[in-house]
């Protein structure tokens, strides 16, 4: 069984996912960052590829991006720098439509599948386009594809993307770009109280604008778990060591 | 018509949308809503008044006399630098505001390049008292000044875009994700023919007039019909009633920059390979890795790495043929028309203006130029350059 259905199995609650953009903030920081997650004990990260024009992404993962491709980051390079990541931990990797595209999409499963790769978020791929072309090809290389789920996402769209799923669901805590200043997630969020009562098959993880570890219990405490993007890229981008930061940023965003 | 969008949004193999699922519930909305709107007898009769009595439509189909003698063929102007804030922007911005108003929107959004997208939603938004915020790259703002000036005299917040190459481009992204985070009450206005399904056909639409206005202006075909293009939304009105009249040649003319030989130039079709900018398929200029490579103009409206994608598939199947000139040859076009025909042009008309200096020509030529703007945002560059 690949380790993200493993872990997805054993830990039915709490999980928590952090994302890390590659190439940032130092070209070749990936495998010491990924590693030190794992040893703090994250369940799973999600790799940003980074794309120069990422519309679903908010200010701080824009830079990152920028700030990367700026450091020189390509996409055989993460996929070399993911050899270095420690295989027990789930990986899966985020990026946008165009960068696939141009690389060959079976070409990046391919390579996903041979990096340990198990998921792939690309938030602009229209789920028609998948089911009509990329289905298949996911399927043989073992790749999970990740949806997206927003509090609009209609019933019969949630169906049909429980349908497509494969590990877990990405649900959107509202409808907004990654890392918008809010004022926190707290236990009285309709949205959020009613994801488990949605009744899908495969868990939920909640993303986009987690930033203390207040949201995240309470991301936790209604959903599967939580994914982590800008506030860690923020922490990331404030410190000295990747590797110290890492470490650090995980103590307190669980604590409590 | 063959060259129409199909159901599931491409032409051919181009467009669609590729769209985050937090753009998933607008975009069905308008695509769902907005054909039947359209078609509505109270949207035609409001539009089309709208057109005559403040636009200033239809807008002339003037024979440039001294210019046909220049070049010995008949040369034909549509001023579409007559309508009302001086380019062809706002057939499609009042269309969009009245579109808005139907879906019970309050506040519009657009991007802005050379600022006559932003000036024409402006003075849509403030004719039918909507509040407006327009995204200009600061690199824009800077050297479209005088129209920045214009949008906040008349009403709209201006953003200024600092990420990426601080143009276009960038203030597209920009509009994109405010309409990610205001999906309720805000609309969408987007300036070119460019972005998801149904945008390209929404402002094709509305530009087409200036295609069916020259057909009811002419008497006969034209043999040419040519149009600048960046998104390509001048260029698509003036061709699009046309498109199935294979005998006139429709020729579309990128911004060649410095030149397609160096790494300064914004033309897309001569560069571009195929991928997806601002949810569309269609082709953009990337390298390698799918990264969008920043171009380079001296026109801002034509300052854009991508290309609508009916202009993508026009293209491909060679309906339309698609050339590039030169910044220096657009500001010798645009100083021919000044001292010519006493017209001072915007630097994204002179682009096609200058194509003239590069055709052959037999006496029985009927030449159309799209005159899709006029000149007076581009005073600094045309005083730099000492006519």
């Amino acid at each position: 069984m690949s380790t993200l259905k493993k872990v997805l199995e054993t830990k039915k609650e709490g999980l928590l996912n952090i994302y890390c953009t590659a190439g940032f903030p130092e070209l070749n920081d990936l495998p010491k960052i990924v590693n030190a997650l794992h040893e703090s004990g994250v369940d799973m990260v999600e790799i940003g590829i980074p794309y120069s024009d990422p519309i679903a992404d908010g200010e701080t993962i824009q830079k990152s991006n920028a700030v990367a491709l700026s450091n020189g980051i390509t996409i055989d390079l993460i996929f070399e720098q993911l050899k270095d990541c420690n295989p027990e931990i789930p990986k899966v990797v985020m990026t946008y439509f165009n960068p696939v595209f141009k690389y060959g999409i079976e070409h990046f499963c391919k390579q996903c599948q041979s990096v340990g790769v198990e998921g792939i978020i690309i938030p602009d791929m229209p789920i028609g386009l998948y089911q009509a072309s990329y289905e298949e090809m996911f399927k043989n290389y073992g790749l999970s594809p990740i949806f997206l789920i927003t509090p609009q996402t209609s019933k019969e769209r949630l169906k049909l993307i429980d349908d497509l799923s494969s590990t877990f669901i990405y649900a959107v805590s509202s409808s907004s770009t990654t890392g918008k200043a809010t004022a926190g997630l707290s236990e009285g969020n309709t949205y959020l109280s009613g994801l488990k009562g949605l009744g899908l098959k495969h868990p939920i993880l909640v993303g986009f604008n987690i930033s203390t570890s207040n949201d995240l219990a309470v991301v936790q405490k209604f959903a599967h778990g939580g994914i982590i993007g800008s506030a860690f890229i923020k922490y990331l981008g404030d410190k000295s060591s990747p590797v110290d930061a890492s470490k650090q940023f995980v103590k307190e965003i669980t604590k409590g | 018509m063959k060259y129409d969008v199909n159901e599931q949004g491409f032409y051919g193999e181009f467009g669609g949308a590729f769209i985050p699922e937090m753009l998933y519930p607008n975009i069905q909305e308008l695509k769902s809503s907005y054909r039947e709107i359209l078609r509505e007898d109270s949207f035609k009769e409001e539009l089309s008044s709208l057109l005559k009595d403040y636009v200033g439509r239809p807008t002339p189909l003037y024979f440039a006399s001294r210019l046909s003698t220049y070049y010995g063929a008949d040369i034909y102007l549509k001023r579409e630098d007559l309508c009302h804030t001086g380019a062809h922007k706002i057939n499609n911005t009042l269309g969009q505001v009245l579109l808005a108003q139907r879906l019970k929107k309050t506040r519009i959004i657009a991007e802005t390049g050379a600022g006559q997208h932003g000036v024409a939603t402006a003075t849509a938004c403030a004719l039918m008292g909507l509040k407006c915020l327009v995204y200009m790259g600061a690199k824009d703002i800077e050297r479209q000044s005088p129209n920045v000036s214009r949008m906040k005299m008349l009403g709209a917040e201006v953003c200024s875009v600092h990420s990426g190459s601080k143009t276009l481009k960038d203030a597209t992204n920009e509009a994109i994700r405010d309409w990610i985070n205001n999906p309720d009450d805000t609309h969408y206005i987007i300036g070119s023919a460019v972005g998801p399904d149904p945008y390209p056909d929404l402002v094709t639409q509305l530009q087409a007039i200036i295609s069916k206005e020259i057909k009811e202006q002419m008497d006969g075909l034209p043999t040419h019909v040519i149009a600048c293009v960046g998104g390509g939304s001048n260029a698509i009105g003036a061709f699009y009633n046309f498109l199935e009249d294979e005998s006139v040649k429709l020729i579309g003319v990128e911004a060649g920059g410095m030149g397609v030989q160096t790494d300064k130039s914004a033309a897309t079709l001569a560069l571009g390979t195929r991928g997806v900018l601002h949810a569309s398929m269609s082709y953009l200029m990337q390298t390698t890795d799918g990264q969008v490579i920043e171009p380079h103009s001296i026109s801002a409206g034509l300052d854009y790495p991508g290309i609508g994608p009916l202009h993508a598939y026009l293209h491909d199947c060679s309906r339309v043929v698609y050339h590039n000139v030169t910044d220096d040859e657009a500001l010798e076009a645009a100083n021919r028309l000044m001292k010519l025909e006493g017209i001072i042009p915007a630097l994204e008309t002179a682009h096609a203006l200058a194509y003239l200096d590069k055709m052959k020509f037999t006496p029985d030529d009927r030449i159309v130029i799209n005159l899709s703007g006029r000149g007076d945002k581009d005073m600094n560059t045309y005083i730099n350059a000492n006519f």
